[in-house]
Parts: C-alpha cells; sequence; structure tokens
C-alpha cells in the first residue's frame, strides 16, 4: 500500500516538473526559485547569458563565478541565485556604463546550480547557469578571519587597480569584511549591502547589492569599454552602517 | 526536454522496486578488494602502486603508492594508505610476501591518501616530521570526511591517526637497511623523503609525481623547487614518486620541475594581467603537461589554491 503510494507520488511529481518546464539543469527548486524572484514574468533560458566557473569548487568558502552578458541589449539588472544554498540569493548587478560583466567569489554549501537571471527591459528575464560540485560547509563556517583579534582594524579597507586598455578596462577591488552568513552558530548576519563604483562627478557606473554568500574580503573584478572614467572609486555600506569609501587605484 | 523527466522518473521508479523488493541488494562491503599487488623494485623492497586517478567510488583512493622494506628486524612501511580497509589489505599482502612482523611504519606527508591507513597498524611505531603530524591532527578529521564523500563505502570506518613519534632527520639502521630520513618542504610543510642508502631506492613521498598532475592545496613553490633541487642531488638508483611509476632515472623530478615552473609563471602572469579566477579554468596547458592524467582538474584546484597569492601582489590600497 505504501509502495503504491510512492509510485503514484513520483508520477505525479514528474508531471509536474515537466509542466513547470525545461530547466537545462535540472534543479529541484528551480520551479519554486522562478515563482519567487520572478513571479509571472517570461522567462527564456538565454546562451548569451554566461556564468562560468569551476566543475567542483575547490574552496568552498571561495568560489570564483563570473557572469558575462554578450549581446543582450537593455539590460535593467541581474540577478544571481544558487539553487541550493541556504542562502539563494547571492547579489545583483546593474551595470549604468561599465559592461555588464562581474566577477566575483562566493560560499556554496553544497553542489547547486549557479544562474545569473537578466532583466531586459522589456520585462523578460534572460537566464543562465552552470552546475558546480561542492563538498560543503561554505555557507555555515565561520569567516576565516573571526580567528584573528585584529579584523576590525581591516574592515572596510580597499585595494585596487586598473588595467586600462583602448577596446576595454578591467577594474579590481578587494574589500576586507568577515561577510558574515549569520547560518555559523554565534555569529550574527554581517555583511556588506551594497557597492557602487562612481566617478569624480558622482555618477554611478555600477552598482552592486550583496548578500551573505558572497565570500569574504570579497574580490570584485568590472569591465569597461575603452578606458575607465577618471577619479573612480568605490562606496558602499555594510548592514552595521559601517561606511565603505575608497579611490580606486589607477 | 520531456524525455529526460520520464527517464528521472523511470529511474526514480527503479531504484524504489529495487530497494524495496531487495533490501540486502547494496554491495556488501566485504566485497572491496583493492587489488593490492606488491611488485618488487629491489633486493628487500616492495611497492603497491595506485592509480593515477583522484579519489572516486571505484578506486576507493587506491590512487597512490605505498612501500614496504623487508628488513631482517621486521618489515619498514612506507606510508598507510586512503583507508582503513586498505591498509589491512596492504597488512595482508606483505604478510603473503614474509612472515616477519611490520616493525615501523613512516608517514611521508599528512595528506590522506598517504596516512588514513594508520588505524589498521595499531601498536607499531608511526613515525613523521613533527609539521606533518601537526597537520593531521588538525585536518584529518576533514580529511576522512572528503575522502568518505568521494569514495564511499571504501572508507567506512576510518578514523584518522596521526602519527605517534616525531622522528628526527638523519640515518637510522634498521635491520641491516641504512635509511636516511631527510626533511624537506614544498608540497606540504613538512614533507619526508626516505632514501634506503642500501638498495639505493628513494621514496620521494609526494614531492615528486611522475605522470600524474601535481597536487597544491598546501603547496610553496618556492620551497618545492627548492626540495627537488636537493633530491636532484641525491645518489639514488630507483625513485619512487608519490604517485605515478618508480623511475630509475631523473625524469620523474624533471617533469615536477618543469610542471612547478610552469604553474607559477601561468598563475603570475594571468595575475598580472589581471584575470579573474572564473576565467583561468580555460587557459592553454601546454602541450608537454596537457596529456598527463588530471592536467586540466589539478590546474583548476591549483587556481584555486594559489591564485590569491599572485592577485595580492597586484592590488594596491588607496584611502
Amino acid at each position: 500500500m505504501l509502495r503504491c503510494g510512492i509510485l503514484v507520488f513520483l508520477f505525479w511529481a514528474g508531471a509536474v516538473h515537466a509542466a513547470a518546464g525545461d530547466d537545462p539543469l535540472q534543479s529541484p527548486q528551480w520551479t519554486d526559485l522562478k515563482q519567487r524572484y520572478l513571479g509571472a514574468a517570461r522567462v527564456v533560458f538565454d546562451p548569451r547569458v554566461v556564468v562560468t566557473g569551476p566543475k567542483v569548487a575547490e574552496d568552498s568558502m571561495n568560489v570564483p563565478v563570473g557572469v558575462k552578458l554578450s549581446g543582450l541589449a537593455d539590460v535593467r539588472r541581474v540577478l544571481v541565485v544558487a539553487d541550493l544554498n541556504p542562502i539563494v540569493k547571492v547579489l545583483e548587478f546593474s551595470a549604468q556604463g561599465a559592461l555588464p560583466v562581474l566577477h566575483f567569489r562566493m560560499k556554496l554549501q553544497q553542489g547547486s546550480p549557479v544562474r545569473a537571471m537578466a532583466e531586459t527591459a522589456d520585462g523578460v528575464w534572460h537566464v543562465g547557469g552552470i552546475w558546480i560540485d561542492a563538498s560543503g560547509g561554505g555557507c555555515t563556517a565561520p569567516s576565516v578571519g573571526r580567528g584573528t583579534a585584529n579584523w576590525h582594524e581591516t574592515l572596510g579597507q580597499v585595494q585596487s587597480r586598473v588595467w586600462p586598455g583602448e577596446q576595454q578596462s578591467r577594474v579590481k577591488v578587494n574589500i576586507m569584511h568577515p561577510m558574515d552568513t549569520g547560518l555559523a552558530p554565534g555569529i550574527p548576519a554581517f555583511y556588506i549591502e551594497r557597492l557602487t563604483l562612481q566617478d569624480a562627478t558622482g555618477r554611478e557606473w555600477m552598482r552592486i547589492d550583496t548578500f551573505e554568500p558572497v565570500s569574504e574580503n570579497p574580490v570584485f573584478s568590472f569591465d569597461f569599454p575603452g578606458t575607465p572614467p577618471p577619479g573612480l572609486s568605490l562606496v558602499g555600506r555594510d548592514n552595521n552602517g559601517n561606511r565603505i569609501s575608497a579611490r580606486v587605484a589607477q | 526536454m520531456s524525455w529526460r523527466c520520464g527517464c528521472r522518473a523511470a529511474g526514480l521508479l527503479l531504484t524504489v522496486l529495487l530497494c524495496g523488493l531487495l533490501p540486502g541488494a547494496a554491495v556488501a562491503s566485504d566485497d572491496l578488494d583493492y587489488g593490492l599487488t606488491p611488485r618488487k623494485v629491489a633486493d628487500d623492497t616492495w611497492v603497491l602502486i595506485g592509480k593515477t586517478e583522484d579519489f572516486n567510488r571505484s578506486n576507493g583512493g587506491n590512487i597512490v603508492n605505498t612501500a614496504f622494506i623487508v628488513t631482517t628486524a621486521g618489515v619498514v612501511v612506507i606510508d598507510s594508505g586512503p583507508s582503513r580497509r586498505y591498509a589491512q589489505q596492504m597488512r595482508r599482502a606483505i604478510a603473503r610476501v614474509t612472515e616477519k612482523p611490520v616493525i615501523r611504519v613512516f608517514n611521508t606527508h599528512h595528506h590522506p591518501d598517504h596516512f588514513l591507513g594508520n588505524q589498521a597498524f595499531a601498536g607499531i611505531p608511526t613515525s613523521a616530521l613533527a609539521a606533518t603530524i601537526a597537520g593531521q591532527k588538525e585536518e584529518g578529521g576533514a580529511f576522512t570526511d572528503n575522502v568518505y564523500r568521494l569514495s564511499g563505502d571504501w572508507i567506512k570506518g576510518t578514523e584518522p591517526v596521526p602519527a605517534g613519534e616525531a622522528l628526527r632527520p638523519g640515518v637510522q639502521s634498521i635491520g641491516g637497511h641504512e635509511l636516511e630520513l631527510i626533511s624537506l618542504s614544498g608540497h606540504t610543510a613538512g614533507d619526508l623523503v626516505v632514501l634506503d642508502r642500501s638498495t639505493g631506492v628513494l621514496f620521494a613521498g609526494d614531492l615528486v609525481f611522475y605522470q600524474r598532475a601535481p597536487t597544491t592545496p598546501h603547496a610553496s613553490i618556492a620551497q618545492w623547487l627548492a626540495a627537488l633541487d636537493r633530491l636532484a642531488a641525491v645518489p639514488y638508483r630507483l625513485l619512487v614518486p608519490g604517485h605515478g611509476d618508480p623511475v630509475g632515472d631523473g625524469r620523474a623530478i624533471e617533469q615536477t620541475r618543469r610542471y612547478l615552473v610552469w604553474l607559477e609563471d601561468a598563475l603570475r602572469r594571468a595575475a598580472e594581467r589581471g584575470d579573474e579566477m572564473s576565467e583561468l579554468f580555460g587557459l592553454a596547458i601546454p602541450a608537454e603537461f596537457a596529456a598527463i592524467p588530471l592536467a586540466r582538474e589539478e590546474f583548476a584546484r591549483s587556481v584555486a589554491h594559489l591564485y590569491r597569492r599572485y592577485e595580492s601582489e597586484t592590488l594596491r590600497r588607496l584611502r
């Protein structure tokens, strides 16, 4: 009797899965995730949304991920999510003059799809992603810096560099921050919420809303068409109200 | 896409049926045989050659070379393998060669494939460099979990047992064999090399890989290259690498050295170009290394282990 129940359930689940669509990554979470973050909007799996990363996360605290939108016009914002992470949303960014490219490192609690979902001006979400295998523990382990006595002395410090090019330039920044997820016992969530790249006039070229799964002491790389605007600085804050503000080293 | 869902549902169905009908269908773990076959490489000296693969569920972690020397005083074991089961089977393999008891176990370094068999040598003096013992204590638990995840039932019942004695480098005479214990580092913080002066066999541990890409989770490439210089100057007749076939000449040291020089140069140059870690996984690997087993996989791992150091040298702080 019990076995019959299971069989019926399986067939039923299979049918729902098929009806819910054709997630190329075959994730059990995709239907819920889509509902939660994209609602009723139109969603397409789009090869122009390219996510790069390792097949296997060697260091689940620092999994390098790149998001690149090649040939997709009028992108308003890009959400990055990891379906099976305890905290699904990794970050959201919008390029306002910088190229729609972002490289970062994140924590993975277990093997999971990592997806970029780009909303274009017509309200359609374009989704691409990869599956990254991981041994786990990335989100529930305390930050490494917590083990050192002086982490607060370097909090919010920024190291950076510009690689200028005629066609395209790169800006890389490294911010000192524990990025605590709140999932390690006794350590509350403490993470950077907002980062912007601004020029000397205060115009924003890139904005990122970051969440707990972004790695400790995060590194971000941004690309600009041609040479980057002069007088760039990185400005932001964390969820405790600490300010981040530093000129970008040319 | 729907066929895929159909297949998946059918697969689940089959699993449920099998589990329901055949509760004992799982492979009995007694059947897990590493098939260890000692290869005699010199007088009194046998080597168990592992596969040049990564840990998986079919090799059970038999990816490492272990060895034993049958002296007149008893058997000296060099590295105990990846699991309790491996070491139990290693002891049976030794017993097929000699009736003499095992009297000493050396661990060349603290990586799991080289010491998780210690448990099966309980009561026998086991020694390693102090840095190795510290690493075994600190990381043994996490290593065991990870190896279990990768190789499954083969690892069942394995507990990390650190070596009990910190050894002093120098020459020890055991049962007619003069063993020179050389303390080096670079692959890890403590890399023991054993030169049997009586036979000319050099047990190089993981300072030397041959036809298997080197691994770098605890590596300092500068120290590793210095260690290889030292090894190249040792007069040996046969070199037993930690992974890959033994060789009678310098080619294994040379291959490891050339790979490490390339790896460091490739990572440093990428960092100076401003490359991101996620852009490096497709980096071209030179032809001389590309065909070596696990070259692509180990390069990706090395990016995770080493790239931040080179990258942080390129960044500057402004207020």
